[in-house]
């Protein structure tokens, strides 16, 4: 089929509601680009620098990273408050919610059963 | 939203028609959600994976710890290299969307090249460690590292097979409705590996360089 074609068939087609509201502009993943880069030179500079002071290093990196997403999912995806984007960002809410749940949960459930195992040398006397 | 659209939600009147009775959703919403929908899950897998690095994280049994194997000058040109295809995958489907074919090939060409090197490097740095004798059998720290990282890679592989695929689609079906869809779906999965991949660099590497 050639090119024109293809334009002509699209043009026809009901279904064709590609999103026109101008989100979907190389402006718009510029400026995601451009946040992403300076967020990511933050992690890596925080990281590798000890400009940062140490205990609060994860908090910033976590901050930094959830931010990063934030971008991604908003000037690359595209999600938004739209009526229509209302179903998406409802999916994506408990998504995270799972995350967490999963993740978190891993976390302490697993701190704890560390915390109330017994040290190598208890268990061995236990086995006596 | 175009004008056309919203006029579908008024009813002679000019009344706003409630969402139950407008009728059967675009078949775009709903190709757009179902995938969103499979990217979700898609998530929850790898959340699953990161509490496994997150609790196996300091069970290196005696082998190296992160800090000691972790090549972050590399990390971050990898990082590069996937939000660079990210941004370039945006701007072929935006010519996808244009019906612009020049265009769409350039950009195709260049998120594949990206990706293909983000790969390289992430073999590269796999095979050196398994040489280095930190292979994914040494200790559970390592077994974590290599599923998480390498689940991540296969995802990346996968989408460079779409991503041929969807090349070899444009060329013989054209830009039409049902290919630019699927372009659609394609670029919506390749920011998500994106946005894994910066859990996996926050957490994995950089945090390895974290001394509390």
């Amino acid at each position: 089929m050639s090119d024109e074609e293809s334009v002509q068939g699209s043009h026809s087609d009901p279904n064709l509601d590609v999103e026109d509201d101008g989100s979907t502009t190389p402006a718009s993943y510029l400026l995601g680009l451009g946040v992403a880069i300076i967020l990511t030179l933050a992690s890596f500079g925080a990281a590798l620098t000890h400009l940062v002071w140490g205990p609060g290093l994860p908090i910033l990196l976590a901050v930094l990273a959830i931010a990063q997403m934030g971008v991604h999912l908003v000037f690359f995806m595209h999600v938004n408050a739209t009526e229509e984007g209302e179903n998406t960002v409802l999916a994506l809410g408990f998504g995270i919610f799972i995350v967490f749940l999963v993740v978190f949960g891993s976390i302490v459930i697993m701190n704890n059963l560390s915390g109330f195992m017994p040290s190598m040398d208890q268990l061995m006397k236990m086995q006596r | 939203m175009s004008g056309a659209a919203r006029a579908i939600l008024l009813d002679s009147h000019g009344n706003p028609i409630p969402l139950s009775e407008r009728g059967p959703a675009s078949t775009w919403s709903m190709i757009s959600f179902g995938f969103w929908l499979f990217l979700l899950s898609d998530i929850v897998i790898f959340a699953s994976l990161f509490a496994t690095y997150a609790v196996l994280s300091n069970s290196t049994a005696g082998g190296p710890t992160g800090h000691d194997i972790f090549d972050l000058k590399n990390v971050f040109i990898e990082t590069c290299c996937l939000l660079a295809s990210s941004f370039t995958c945006g701007l072929m489907l935006i010519a996808a969307e244009r019906r612009q074919l020049r265009n769409f090939y350039l950009w195709a060409v260049v998120t594949w090249v990206l990706g293909a090197a983000f790969i390289g490097l992430e073999v590269t740095e796999f095979s050196d460690l398994v040489a280095r004798g930190a292979g994914p059998t040494h200790s559970a720290f390592l077994s974590a590292f290599f599923t998480l990282v390498g689940t991540h890679g296969c995802h990346v592989s996968a989408g460079l097979l779409w991503l041929l695929v969807m090349a070899a689609q444009v060329a013989t079906l054209g830009l039409r409705t049902t290919v630019v869809r699927r372009l659609f779906c394609f670029s919506l999965f390749w920011h998500a590996l994106d946005l894994v991949w910066i859990g996996v660099f926050t957490i994995v590497y950089l945090g390895s360089n974290v001394h509390v």
